[in-house]
């Protein structure tokens, strides 16, 4: 049981962030696209992400929240390593959740302030967040190497997010903002292709351990699956996104599922990579782990609950399916 | 002074902390008025319920993003900051967190999408119990928060080993000495908060002239919750200090300016207490009044600061609970006032009205307060007697903290005015009644002039 422990609370980690990856990328994609629409869009843009943001953000509380939990000695590590883009991006998230409400309750005059400020935070959060996962894969060293890594993934990593946003619109929208919805995926695929592939590339120069996992025979046949389905899902979107008529056709949600797959590949990919560390070599997750006691505390609780999250996240997408519809109160 | 890491981490996190509670202040208790609304609509189908929630749902909706955004900002800020507070309390702070988010923080903000946007999609019964569980789900975010901060000032349940805590027994550690006292104050101070912003904001309308039917019934709600819970507050208040007393009597110490220990020891009303002298300049004490309310005897023996190896700095613990307590006495007089006069006469003087408006952010104002007294009163310690603040630091370099500091501080009071603006807008704008009633036609009210 307390072997098993820490492995149920790095997996419910990576689903979090893999969840907040995906759910929050598509809004924070949106935001940066909201400079591309009209005034009229724009408020159809925002009514597809209105009723699901906040929960959408919750997903990497939860995450931050299970490394505290259950890994807390790595949990100051990371955190303090990250002090710098961690801090941009809560800048960005509260500028952009503040921005969401203001646009519509201040003056009417401030609207495009409150729209460029929405678009700004939306960028600062994701380029944040590509420095961090930048740094987290060169092992939080701080050395050039991993400065210069890190900003190339800060700058390529909010491709994947405007992908998210331009599928999530495909799948909210009509009409010409569906048509400039696929224009943007069609921008953003090759520059996410290309991050995916410094990633990729990246990890395995950063140690030999991680290099001789992924080209040991004959360990490398069985993990082809990753690099295979990702480049069949970048090579599908790429087909698709060059026929509207297939994307009318109602099969937008293709480039979204699309796009969860290469997430999630990416997840594998990564955990593959890492474990069983925690902070790459130097720490890893039985070293960093909470006290068995209060790890079962937490997991019966987290065991109750999760099925229970996950089923009325679905529910509030059921409740808020189909094309926008102009955000009302009453 | 010197700005050393240390003192701009304290600062930092405490510009943070009282930037969040603001908005938490509200929504914890807002949410339970929304829902008081709702049902009176269901109850009674008055459309004036209606109306009253399709306003305050909008100041809920903005003061819960905001709520939201600097919330986030807290749950890495333990990590950024205050690194060793997790590495050594961890496996007790770690799942009190892991609740909140589990049970209560996806819980509010899944539900907040249907109670927003979702009215004209689910059913009244569906959109009634979405309102509840968001009202339930901030309620059960301050239970789970109050009780780790709690443990923080009486920390129970536990041991150590190695400089690490352990868990030891979860309802002791949740239902620690402080929790229920703390607990009932920090719920009932947001429905004062709440109750008093609702009440101020219609008080405002009404003398702007752009009230409806609904703001009187709102105003009636804000005002007579008000005038109900503030002695129950005043109560709960009272038995929250004799409990601290009992587990952290040099807070106490510090907020009543004690320096020497004394045997029926006078109340200090006001003054200018200085540390380096040990003294209170220019004290209006009342005689034996500290004793009789801290030991409810004449001669109580008070233990002064003198009797403590550390204790916490005295001005600021002083003066903010003054603030606390004048803010409280005033909330009860302006409220009583006007439930006596909504009583008599079922309208508020232009006095009253004015005096209500005034007070509509009273609640903000003792809150933060009473906050500062109970954490400024805990240092300098983290977890009271056994972790010092000082060990758990991180050693940023200082101007990377002094950049960061001067961020958030510049964000937050961007977003302060912000959000003072947009309430006014809101204020402002004529009611749902008025407009219908200047337009019985039904021709469109915008466009006629041109």
């Amino acid at each position: 049981m307390s072997e098993a422990l820490p492995l149920f609370f790095v997996s419910a980690m990576g689903l979090s962030l893999l969840l907040y990856v995906i759910l929050d990328g598509f809004d924070l994609g949106v935001g940066m696209l909201l400079p591309f629409g009209t005034d009229a869009e724009k408020d159809v843009m925002i009514a597809s992400i209105g009723p699901f943001w906040d929960a959408n953000e919750t997903w990497i509380v939860m995450g931050v929240g299970v490394l505290l939990i259950a890994f807390p000695k790595a949990h100051g590590i990371i955190l303090t390593a990250l002090y710098i883009p961690v801090t941009i991006m809560l800048v960005g998230l509260i500028l952009r959740g503040a921005a969401f409400d203001f646009r519509v309750k201040s003056a009417d005059h401030r609207q495009p302030m409150w729209n460029k400020l929405f678009a700004l935070g939306s960028l600062m959060a994701s380029m944040a967040q590509g420095w961090m996962l930048g740094a987290y894969i060169t092992g939080l060293t701080g050395d050039p190497v991993s400065l210069a890594f890190s900003v190339l993934i800060s700058l390529t990593l909010p491709a994947l997010y405007i992908m998210l946003g331009g599928a999530w619109l495909l799948i909210k929208t009509e009409d010409e903002l569906f048509d400039k919805a696929a224009h943007w995926c069609r921008l953003a695929l090759p520059p996410m292709a290309f991050a995916l592939l410094l990633v990729s590339i990246a990890t395995p120069l950063v140690s030999q351990d991680i290099a001789d996992r992924w080209f040991k025979l004959p360990d490398a046949i069985g993990l082809l699956p990753i690099p295979m389905s990702c480049g069949l899902a970048i090579l599908g979107m790429d087909w698709m996104l060059r026929r509207p008529r297939v994307l009318h056709a109602g099969y937008g949600w293709f480039i979204f599922v699309a796009l969860m797959v290469i997430c999630l590949m990416a997840a594998i990919g990564l955990a593959y990579s890492i474990y069983p560390d925690i902070v790459i070599g130097r720490m890893t997750l039985w070293d960093a782990a909470a006290a068995t006691e209060s790890l079962q505390f937490i997991f019966w609780g987290a065991i109750v609950t999760l099925p229970a999250i996950l089923g009325y996240t679905l529910y509030v997408h059921r409740v808020f399916s189909g094309k926008a519809t102009e955000l009302s109160y009453d | 002074m010197e700005l050393d890491p240390f003192v701009l981490s304290r600062i930092q996190f405490a510009a943070n902390i009282t930037f969040h509670i603001l908005f938490p202040t509200i929504t914890i208790g807002l949410g339970w008025f929304l829902l008081f609304f709702r049902v009176r609509f269901t109850q009674t189908q008055d459309m004036y319920w209606e109306h009253a929630y399709n306003f305050w749902v909008k100041v809920y909706a903005l003061t819960f993003a905001l709520g939201v955004v600097s919330g986030i900002t807290m749950s890495f800020q333990f990590g950024t900051n205050w690194p060793g507070f997790m590495e050594r309390t961890g496996n007790i702070a770690g799942p009190l967190l892991g609740y909140e988010v589990l049970t209560a923080f996806f819980l509010e903000a899944s539900f907040l999408g249907i109670m927003l946007f979702g009215k004209q999609r689910v059913s009244n019964r569906t959109h009634l119990i979405s309102t509840f569980l968001v009202a339930f789900g901030t309620s059960l975010s301050a239970f789970w928060i109050l009780a780790l901060n709690s443990w923080m000032h009486t920390p129970a349940g536990y041991e150590i080993s190695e400089g690490q805590f352990f868990a030891e027994s979860w309802a002791a550690i949740i239902f620690n000495p402080s929790f229920p006292y703390r607990f009932t104050h920090m719920m009932l101070a947001s429905l004062l908060t709440s109750a008093f912003l609702v009440a101020g904001v219609c008080a405002y309308r009404i003398r702007k002239g752009v009230d409806g039917p609904a703001t009187k019934m709102v105003l009636k709600s804000g005002i007579y919750t008000a005038a109900i819970v503030i002695p129950l507050q005043i109560i709960a208040g009272d038995l929250h200090g004799l409990n601290t007393l009992e587990h952290q009597p040099a807070k106490v110490a510090a907020m009543e300016a004690v320096w020497e220990t004394e045997q029926g020891a006078g109340f200090t009303l006001i003054g200018l207490p200085d540390e380096d002298a040990r003294e209170t300049h220019f004290a209006i004490k009342i005689p034996y009044a500290a004793s009789l309310i801290l030991t409810h005897d004449l001669e109580g023996e008070v233990k002064g600061l003198n009797d403590f190896e550390a204790h916490p700095p005295v001005a600021p613990v002083f003066w903010s609970f003054r603030v606390m307590t004048g803010v409280g006495t005033l909330m009860l007089l302006v409220s009583w006032w006007g439930a006596w006069q909504l009583f008599r006469r079922d309208k508020l003087s232009s006095l009253a009205l004015r005096s209500v408006s005034l007070m509509t952010f009273s609640g903000w104002v003792a809150s933060v307060a009473g906050w500062y007294v109970t954490e400024i009163g805990r240092q300098p310690w983290i977890v009271q007697g056994l972790v010092s603040t000082t060990e758990v630091v991180a050693q940023h370099p200082s101007a990377t903290l002094a950049g960061t500091l001067f961020g958030y501080v510049g964000l937050y009071l961007a977003l302060m005015i912000a959000y003072m603006k947009a309430l006014r807008i809101m204020a402002v704008k004529p009611a749902k009644s008025l407009e219908e009633d200047s337009n019985p036609l039904g021709t469109p009210l915008v466009g006629t002039a041109a």
